[in-house]
């Protein structure tokens, strides 16, 4: 018989050389896949590294990859912190980029700073208000809040659906489903060839990092994470950390969007998000909610998407083949958090010496 | 556990040479050089949906290898792009490898084209099925209408029900006029007959596409026509054992009992032109738009399942398009809320069969342009 157990605490050298085998093992097979079509693997992954990496150009890219992955997974994080699953980071990006989009299309002609400053605000405000709703229902009712913030993803979804085929499309598209673009006015600048959202990920990320370990409201907010009865023994309001935690952690999910909106597609589309939201559930998990972690995985993960689009045009890969790599990365990397915290054993016996002779 | 750690390592490190040693003696695929000293030329195809798709995007593809073939030229592609600033990341990407030629097959890819072409002023841009231009970026298309006109004989003269569905993408010129050439067809032989439209608002997603073909069956069509990227009307209409016209391929593997005939892209003739110009120097952005004569744009063989007689009627109209006898958009033609849209005598001109105000469907058409 198979049995798990639970591990006692795994040192952190250990732990760090299961997540790099994990990895490993994620090379070598996609290396398998890479051979049965007819490619050397060695040459498709020096190409991945380059495709990434190889000119200032595809730094660039990748420096802008993980600017939207970095803020969505810093609003994730303060969510998860408190042990609030907010999957509905998706939603609060689209809400974010129509409030920020409502602001660029109405006032197409107000100065830039101005103009650019609304739509930030709105944008934050647009996520916040969304992520709003499921937090006030878990503070009121205890709902369940994985289900609802991914359910109103979808609602999000179609409501900028309704508007870039329905009262917001294009008279000038020939009939063809778009929103118009935006004035040049409400367009984020760029710093150093990239637009400035890269900055504001880097102040976020010592804002949150701040928030977290120096503010009360942080602090409460991991303590409320680690057991509410503790939380209301400390005399914490949890009704209202519940909000103020998720209200920031839809505004930075909305400033996603917004910057998407207005630096990237210069327009809302239902393409604005392009799943962001979901990918950064991702990036903050493997950075254990961590703000300079998040930096980092963000950067490897982007680098990982841009890589990957390199070797598929590159090499004629399929895309759904490229796309496999990080699937698999992914897979391996969750597994192998399985096996830091559980072990398998084969037999009782086995069993019962584990328990005596581990650590 | 340290043992059993180097052993893992130990067999992960053997399966890597195992690998890498048996790939080592095939190298990456070299590019093939040009086969005179003219300027080398890169080309980047981006496509909304993946190449084997069995349609709209495959038939581009099929050109890009044509061109392959016909010019040496080394070509890249990059499938599923969304019609987002992704298309622009894409052409940036691929620009950055050192294409210098751009083909983006899509309508909505246009304003990031646009952009694209605004920023590399020494790439060329080809943009299919779009309107906008500018010295580095052309747009290329053809007159579907004209085999979209013949598929409707085929139709008109198969139809039992006299209800014929046709499942199509967007409401812009390009989908109206292949629905209003192809329900004109079916009327030219079959005045009883009309076609019903269900739009999907989408090129690519096959299950929407089907879920509309199955509404169109259940309506009682008992043919089914298309304006959608891949043939999932056509796996509908096999299923229920009706009959069926495709598009952009010959879809007669997809669909063998059903389908009886496909107006068809060739892209590869036009490709190897306007490559070859640019590599002679003298490629000048353009609108390009041919029909049947150019060869862009054709009729597939009719299969079997086709009517008798359908194979001469075809023939006979052809012949009447290229001779200039038949234009197609020739008026006294009605709208189907019986405004008289073409009066008797005027053909349309390009101008208006691309414009804004080609919004309306033609009499025997069962549907509405939502706007």
């Amino acid at each position: 018989m198979i049995r798990m157990i639970k591990r006692g605490k795994m040192s952190k050298r250990k732990s760090v050389v299961i997540r790099l085998l994990a990895v490993i093992f994620a090379l070598v097979i996609f290396a398998i896949l890479i051979r049965v079509m007819d490619l050397n693997p060695l040459d498709v992954y020096v190409a991945l590294v380059k495709g990434a990496f190889g000119s200032v150009y595809r730094i660039r890219e990748v420096i802008i990859k993980s600017t939207a992955l970095v803020i969505t997974s810093l609003g994730i994080a303060i969510a998860f912190k408190m042990q609030f699953w907010n999957i509905g980071g998706e939603g609060q990006i689209f809400m974010g980029a129509f409030a920020a989009s409502y602001i660029a299309l109405n006032y197409p002609e107000l100065p830039k700073p101005l103009l650019l400053t609304l739509m930030i605000i709105a944008g934050m405000i647009g996520g916040g208000l969304w992520a709003l709703i499921p937090a006030f229902f878990k503070a009121q009712w205890k709902t369940n809040e994985t289900i609802m913030t991914l359910m109103m993803n979808y609602i999000a979804l179609k409501w900028v659906m309704y508007l870039q085929y329905g009262p917001w499309k294009d008279p000038m598209a020939l009939g063809f489903p778009k929103i118009a673009n935006f004035s040049a006015n409400a367009i984020l600048p760029k710093v150093f060839g990239i637009h400035i959202g890269w900055i504001f990920a880097l102040l976020l990320v010592v804002l949150v990092s701040v928030f977290f370990n120096h503010s009360k409201k942080g602090y409460e907010i991991t303590v409320l994470g680690e057991s509410e009865n503790t939380a209301l023994y400390a005399g914490i309001d949890i009704k209202k950390t519940i909000l103020v935690a998720m209200f920031i952690s839809g505004a930075l999910c909305g400033l996603t969007g917004m910057i998407q909106a207005s630096a990237l597609n210069n327009t809302l589309s239902i393409d604005v998000s392009g799943g962001l939201g979901f990918t950064a559930i991702i990036t903050t998990w493997l950075a254990f909610l961590k703000p300079f972690f998040i930096l980092i995985v963000s950067i490897l993960f982007a680098a990982l998407l841009q890589g990957g689009s390199f070797i598929q045009t590159a090499f004629g890969i399929p895309q759904a083949a490229a796309e496999l790599l990080q699937g698999m990365i992914l897979f391996f990397v969750l597994a192998s958090e399985f096996f830091i915290r559980y072990k398998l054993v084969m037999n009782r016996h086995q069993v019962a010496n584990e328990k005596k002779g581990d650590n | 556990m340290k043992k059993r750690l180097g052993l893992i390592l130990g067999i992960l490190m053997v399966m890597v040479f195992a690998v890498v040693g048996c790939g080592a003696d095939k190298s990456t695929p070299t590019p093939k050089k040009p086969v005179d000293d003219k300027p080398q030329v890169k080309a980047g195809f981006v496509y909304i949906g993946p190449v084997g798709d069995g349609g709209w995007t495959e038939a581009h593809d099929n050109g890009r290898k044509y061109l392959e073939d016909k010019l040496g030229i080394e070509t890249v592609y990059n499938e599923n792009v969304p019609e987002s600033s992704d298309c622009e990341k894409v052409i940036n990407d691929m620009i950055d490898q050192g294409c210098n030629v751009i083909f983006a097959t899509s309508f909505g890819f246009m304003d990031y084209v646009e952009k694209a072409a605004n920023n590399h002023p020494d790439v060329k841009f080809l943009h299919c099925s779009g309107y906008k231009m500018s010295d580095n970026m052309g747009v290329y298309f053809g007159r579907m209408y004209e085999p979209r006109y013949l598929s409707g004989i085929v139709a008109g003269m198969k139809t039992k029900t006299n209800k014929i569905g046709y499942v199509a993408a967007f409401e812009i010129p390009e989908v109206l006029r292949g629905i209003n050439a192809f329900t004109m067809g079916v009327r030219s032989v079959n005045p009883e007959a009309t076609v019903s439209v269900k739009w999907t608002h989408t090129w690519i997603d096959a299950v929407r596409a089907k879920e509309a073909a199955k509404a169109l069956l259940d309506e009682n069509c008992d043919i089914l026509a298309q304006h959608q990227d891949a043939p999932g009307p056509q796996v509908a209409a096999e299923e229920k054992g009706v009959w069926s016209v495709g598009y952009n391929m010959d879809m007669t593997a997809i669909a063998p009992k059903a389908h009886m005939t496909s107006p068809v892209w060739n892209w590869g003739p036009y490709y190897v032109e306007q490559v070859q110009a640019i590599m002679d120097g003298t490629w000048e952005s353009e609108s390009y738009w041919g029909g049947i004569k150019e060869g862009i744009v054709d009729l597939s063989v009719l299969t079997e399942n086709a009517p008798e007689g359908a194979k001469e009627a075809v023939e006979n109209a052809k012949a009447k398009i290229l001779s200039g006898e038949n234009k197609i958009w020739t008026g006294p033609i009605k709208d189907n809320t019986g405004e008289l849209k073409v009066e008797d005598g005027v053909t349309l001109t390009d101008e208006q069969l691309t414009s804004l105000d080609f919004n309306w469907l033609v009499e025997g058409v069962i549907g509405k342009v939502e706007s």
